[in-house]
């Protein structure tokens, strides 16, 4: 079910590969960039050749020390710092704008994917992991393209400019050297593959004590209410414990990986001294040769110790872009159709045909559905929970397609119809409506950005809330809070029915959408509903059979299975029936006294 | 209503008024978290410094190899075996020892930042757990997890190339002894590059500091507005509006980019002049060098060695700009830490102990009013007792106070005036474990933790969570009596059937009857149900308000409800309106002598009876059409 479960994962390579094809920004100018790398890289050979120039020529030379030809190379010198300097800013600059134009793309295009899954897929992740998907991971890459990426080019180029420079000096004393350099290769990349493994685990325990920390400050109250503190800060420390030792360990690991760069400068170093010993000898190399190829092994090693950090950077940047990709790569299972058409205008009717629907690998949890729902009419769904009768309105409204049999809306087959026009016309709210942090009046104008605050206070006082309104502090100003956490939860209710009311929908659907709101307030809501709701079909998901009583039908649901349909009056008198039983213990526990 | 209010020391207003201040502030963070962990501090340096000092040794090394090893080899045209082999190794004793020195300083780095991390989240998430709910109500879950996490990483950045940078002064000092007993004229320029490069690094580190906070803080809105987004995708979905959300997330990315983009240029302007400007020192040594061997007072080991000292030391100076780059951000994570040690309002609780008895408690509200922080008054002189093993329920149209009522009861809130008392003893003057003990209150929206079935349940209590078959019946009475016992053996592994985060893997019915059970669990004296049944059956309600009646475990009850049966049950009503009880009495009673009351529960039936009667008079126009049809005929 979810993205990270693929099987088999793409190669580092694909997933570059695979990310710069979906960020085109990313490749533009790329060869002009690299280039400018290696005019930077080029720019480090300019001491160690300086430094042979100056003691070969300029004080070894035939005709002792000549200081005027010291005096050019180190002006040269310099100059040729400062152009390489100038190359390097150039490259940054242009490797800051291109990167986090492209990131910036790719982190809304992933925001977009993410909302265009479908519901059960958006359900299945973790809230903190998708927003990880538009930030950290997204932060990681940006992060190596602008200083690992850009350091494991200069280093390559650093290695090979070095290597022909060296081969220049001695070719010898350069086969020497790449003849250490290689085992010591296979050992980093063996030492790599440890210390990816304990990166990994640190990124195991962070979430795991991110989510610890998460349940301390959500459960609060019940932490409190219970005097559970002891137990529940046992389990931090726990948690916190953990990531600390995996960091450590993490760390050790890393200084011994990076330690094996040493070992590179080491047996270089002892190489080129006895080996430059004997060359100088013979007389096939000089003096200041020998001290620039010094100069130049550090040179040689120094990218082979930083590449190895920015290997481990490089491997945690293509983890989280694969993460990234596989998002993007997901198709939604529940899309909007290609070509789709648009709903017919007027009133809105609904037909099941044969639906019937499983949750992935869960049991089937409507059998076959048959039923038609008049334009124009308000229906209420009845039955136990678990009966079905939430599948039934989020196959309504499109969350979720059925697994076998078709809903048509106005006639039109439901995977037909673009969600645009979908979601202008029919409208759920759902019995947790979500609030946004921001004032009472932002909530409203969620789906109607254009509504004027005088607008939103009619539409409350259309369904009697005007006085609820006058109640808050600051009215429509009033701040809602994180998840509307300043209202209580009944009110909550209200503002998301009034959020669903000023859209005007022609099929609205309310799942259980006032069980946390008084009666009489219900009530009053519900009545105003009816006076404002002529001409639109109404699909009510019922908690409290009150509902039922007003409907013009009933749809009784038992089991997964759609078991009376009809009039209230009719179905209660059915004696034995499901909705008989129902109503009797509804009657049963707001009559007795 | 709850409104957050500013709260009186906003951590970023601390940070950003006293940029001026910047260098002492993150000197006294690292100082203070040099003392909090000193030991591996100490290893990191001692490392840092050893490691540094085999650095020195080895351009006097590679010094001596070239005059001592390749002129002679040059001159004479053969090489001494011994020397090249003596260099040799030298050049492996050093490494080795550079080696190791290494390894102690890095690891040394990391224990000290990671347990410095540890250590400030162990004491951020007891803040936490101490913290009262008002507190917690202030503050979005969001930041609060930052504050556990990027604001401690941020704090204890610094920490990383911290042994580095000591290790690079120490070298720093020792190179400069070492290039005035070579030479003065070397020494001068070494003089003269070092607080260069200290210039260049402290004007980035200050130029930084302001770009690096704004990028950071985007960042953190970024994430919420994403977060926020995905929480509420299903509203998002059922009302089509991902394209308008799209755009208002773009909105932020994109303020980021611009922001990072700065960053950006001013890396790209400073980062390439911090790498230049040494080695054009080791240029221009080279040429005091030269014109010092000309005069003669060096020689030309003397002279590579200098050259090679300077570049060397290029790299390992940057790692005290890495220190000073990282100062602004530390200092403002490092305000937000201290924002949540430093908070007070902890709930105190006094050491007075309830009577070990399972007997039902009183509860009793004595001129209570409570007020948010935006001064709003929740409940004003509220007065009631919850009689020994009776039920009370509240009742009250949405808003109206209940659930707000409900926390005082159990001591989530503590109240502006009055007294909330229970078996007569101030519920300030009880001891926690003691109050948790007597009562159980189950939340409007259950909270679920990500655990097993049994763990949830449990809680660890005594006599709940032990291993024996004991505790375990106990859970299933408690399973039974929450109407819950069907769902959980139906659960894969039972009772230990891991649930997931915020019991994701359960309906939002059976996480009720889960929170339910575990309020039953604990057998408490007084029960506190916010409108926690609303997706229990009526009659597994009833049963169980009857069962606490009755029962060897009879409780006291105070529950918050709208249903009229289970109103009925109860032995007194509490009615409240706008924050203030305006009757109180039997169901029966207030029905007949409070209008408002018998609006609210009569509700549903009056509404029943208007239709009923309308259909009647409906029944007589259209009779009376047809009569008239019938006449006109």
């Amino acid at each position: 079910m979810t993205a990270q479960e693929t099987p088999t994962q793409p190669g580092p390579w694909e997933t570059v590969k695979r990310g710069l094809q979906l960020s085109p920004e990313l490749r533009s100018g790329l060869g002009f960039t690299v280039f400018l790398a290696a005019v930077t890289a080029l720019g480090r050979l300019v001491v160690p050749i300086g430094a042979q120039q100056i003691l070969d020529e300029g004080l070894l030379g035939e005709g002792g020390p000549d200081l005027g030809y010291v005096f050019t190379v180190a002006a040269l010198g310099t100059a040729a710092l400062i152009l390489t300097t100038l190359a390097n800013y150039v490259m940054n600059r242009r490797l800051f704008v291109v990167s986090e134009h492209a990131l910036a793309a790719l982190r809304r295009r992933t925001f977009r994917h993410i909302h265009d899954l479908s519901m059960l897929h958006q359900q299945s992740e973790r809230r903190g992991a998708l927003t990880a998907r538009v930030t950290t991971d997204i932060d990681q890459i940006s992060q190596f393209l602008q200083q690992g990426g850009m350091v494991l080019v200069t280093s390559t180029a650093q290695i090979i400019v070095a290597t022909v420079v060296m081969v220049f000096y001695s070719w010898q004393l350069a086969i020497a050297v790449w003849i250490v350099f290689i085992p010591v290769t296979w050992m980093i990349k063996w030492l790599q593959k440890h210390l990816a493994s304990a990166y990994t685990s640190v990124r195991r325990s962070v979430s795991a004590m991110l989510s610890a920390v998460a349940e301390s400050v959500v459960g609060a109250g019940t932490v409190r209410a219970y005097g559970v503190g002891a137990r529940t800060s046992e389990r931090l420390d726990a948690s916190i414990e953990e990531h600390r030792r995996d960091q450590t360990r993490a760390i050790s690991r890393s200084a011994l990986s990076f330690g094996a760069g040493e070992l590179v400068y080491l047996g270089v170093n002892v190489i080129v001294v006895v080996l430059g010993a004997f060359l100088v000898a013979d007389g096939s190399m000089s003096v200041g040769e020998l001290t620039a190829f010094l100069f130049l092994v550090v040179l040689f090693t120094q990218p082979v110790v930083i590449g190895t950090e920015t290997l481990n950077e490089a491997q945690n940047a293509v983890s989280g872009w694969r993460r990234v990709l596989d998002i993007i790569d997901t198709a939604p299972d529940v899309a909007d159709p290609v070509d789709g058409r648009a709903l017919p205008e007027g009133p809105l009717g609904v037909r099941f045909e044969g639906v019937r629907f499983a949750y992935p690998g869960g049991a089937e949890v409507l059998h076959g559905i048959d039923v038609d729902i008049r334009a124009h009419s308000k229906v209420a769904v009845v039955g136990e929970t678990g009966s079905g009768k939430t599948t039934f309105a989020k196959l309504l409204t499109r969350l979720m397609d059925p697994t076998s049999g078709r809903v048509l809306l106005g006639g039109a087959p439901m995977r037909e119809v673009t969600f645009a026009s979908l979601r202008r016309r029919v409208t759920m709210v759902p019995q947790e409506g979500f609030l946004f942090n921001g004032t009472l009046a932002r909530n409203v104008r969620f789906a109607r950005p254009e509504l004027t605050d005088a607008e939103i206070y009619v539409a409350f006082a259309e369904l009697g809330l005007a006085d609820w309104v006058e109640t808050l502090p600051a009215g429509l100003d009033t701040e809602l809070g994180e998840g509307g956490a300043n209202l209580s939860v009944g009110e909550r209710q209200l503002v998301s029915l009034v959020r669903a009311y000023v859209t005007d929908p022609d099929l609205l659907v309310l799942d259980e959408a006032t069980s946390a709101v008084d009666p009489a307030t219900e009530l009053r809501l519900s009545s105003a509903l009816d006076a404002v709701t002529r001409g639109r079909t109404t699909v009510i998901i019922a908690h409290r059979l009150s509902t039922a009583e007003t409907s013009d039908e009933v749809l009784v649901f038992d089991a997964g299975e759609l078991v009376q349909q009809g009039p209230h009056a009719e179905l209660a008198a059915e004696a034995g029936s499901v909705y008989a039983g129902l109503h009797g213990s509804w009657v049963e526990q707001t009559r007795s006294n | 209503m709850t409104l957050p209010t500013g709260t009186a020391a906003d951590p970023d207003d601390l940070a950003a008024g006293a940029d001026e201040h910047i260098l002492g502030r993150g000197l006294r963070n690292i100082g203070d978290m040099i003392r909090l962990k000193p030991k591996p501090f100490a290893v990191g340096a001692a490392g840092a410094m050893i490691n540094t000092g085999m650095t020195l040794l080895l351009s006097y090394i590679v010094g001596w190899v070239v005059a001592g090893i390749a002129v002679p080899a040059y001159e004479n045209g053969e090489v001494a075996l011994g020397t090249v082999l003596l260099g040799a190794a030298a050049l492996l004793g050093t490494s080795i020892i550079r080696f190791s020195s290494m390894c102690a300083r890095r690891i040394g780095a990391g224990v000290m930042q990671f347990g410095v991390q540890a250590e400030w989240r162990r004491r951020i998430t007891r803040r936490y757990l101490a913290l009262p709910v008002s507190w917690h109500q202030k503050h979005p879950t969001g930041t609060l997890l930052s504050n556990a996490n990027a604001d401690v990483e941020a704090a204890t950045r610094p920490l990383a190339p911290l042994p580095f940078a000591c290790g690079t002064l120490f070298m720093v000092v020792v190179a400069m002894i070492a290039f005035f007993a070579i030479d003065w004229a070397i020494a001068l320029v070494a003089l003269g590059m070092f607080p260069a490069l200290f210039a260049l690094n402290a004007v980035f580190a200050t130029k930084m500091a302001p770009r690096a906070k704004r990028a950071q803080e985007l960042r953190a809105e970024v994430s919420a507005v994403g977060h926020e987004s995905f929480d509420g995708a299903l509203v998002v979905k059922a009302m089509g509006r991902e394209a308008a959300e799209t755009e208002r997330f773009s909105a932020s990315a994109g303020e980021l980019r611009d922001a990072m983009i700065g960053v950006g240029r001013l890396r790209a302007a400073f980062e390439p002049a911090i790498a230049g400007l040494p080695e054009i020192a080791v240029l221009v040594a080279l040429l005091v060098g030269l014109a010092r061997f000309e005069a003669g007072a060096i020689n030309l080991e003397q002279l590579v060695t200098v050259s090679f000292m300077f570049s060397v030391l290029a790299f390992p100076v940057r790692a005290i700009g890495w220190v000073l780059g990282d100062l602004p951000g530390s200092v403002v994570g490092r305000a937000r830490v201290d924002h949540v040690l430093a908070a007070t309002g902890d709930m105190a609780y006094g050491d007075k102990q309830l009577p070990a008895t399972t007997a039902p408690a009183t509860l009793e509200f004595d001129a209570v009013a409570y007020a948010y922080p935006d001064g709003h008054e929740a409940l004003r002189e509220v007065t009631f007792t919850v009689a020994p093993g009776t039920t009370v329920a509240l009742v009250g149209a949405t808003g109206s106070g209940k659930s707000t009522l409900a926390h005082l009861a159990a001591r989530l809130i503590d109240p502006g005036r009055g007294t909330v008392r229970l078996d007569g003893t101030d519920l300030r003057d009880l001891d926690h474990a003691s109050l948790a003990r007597s009562t159980a209150l189950v939340q409007q929206i259950p909270f679920i933790f990500d655990d097993t079935v049994r763990a949830n349940i449990a809680l660890d209590r005594p006599g709940l969570s032990g291993a024996g078959d004991e505790s375990d019946d106990r859970l299933w009475d408690a399973l039974v009596a929450a109407g819950a016992e069907k769902f959980v053996l139906n659960l894969d592994d039972g009772l230990d059937t891991e649930v997931g985060e915020r019991g994701t893997s359960l309906s939002g019915g059976q996480r009720q009857r889960l929170t339910l059970a575990r309020a039953l669990a604990g057998s408490p004296r007084l029960l506190v149900l916010d409108d926690a049944t609303s997706a229990v059956d009526p009659k597994v309600e009833s049963q169980i308000l009857s069962g606490l009646k009755d029962s060897s475990e009879a409780a006291s009850v105070l529950v918050v409800a709208y249903r009229r049966a289970t109103i009925a049950l109860a032995d007194e009503v509490v009615f409240l309106e706008g924050g203030r009880i305006t009757a109180r009495g039997p169901h029966t009673e207030l029905l007949r002598t409070h209008p408002p009351y018998a609006d609210l529960v009569t509700a549903y039936e009056r509404a029943e009876a208007e239709r009923e009667f309308d259909g009647e008079f409906d029944r007589e126009l259209a009779a009376a059409d047809t009569d008239h049809e019938e006449g006109a005929a």
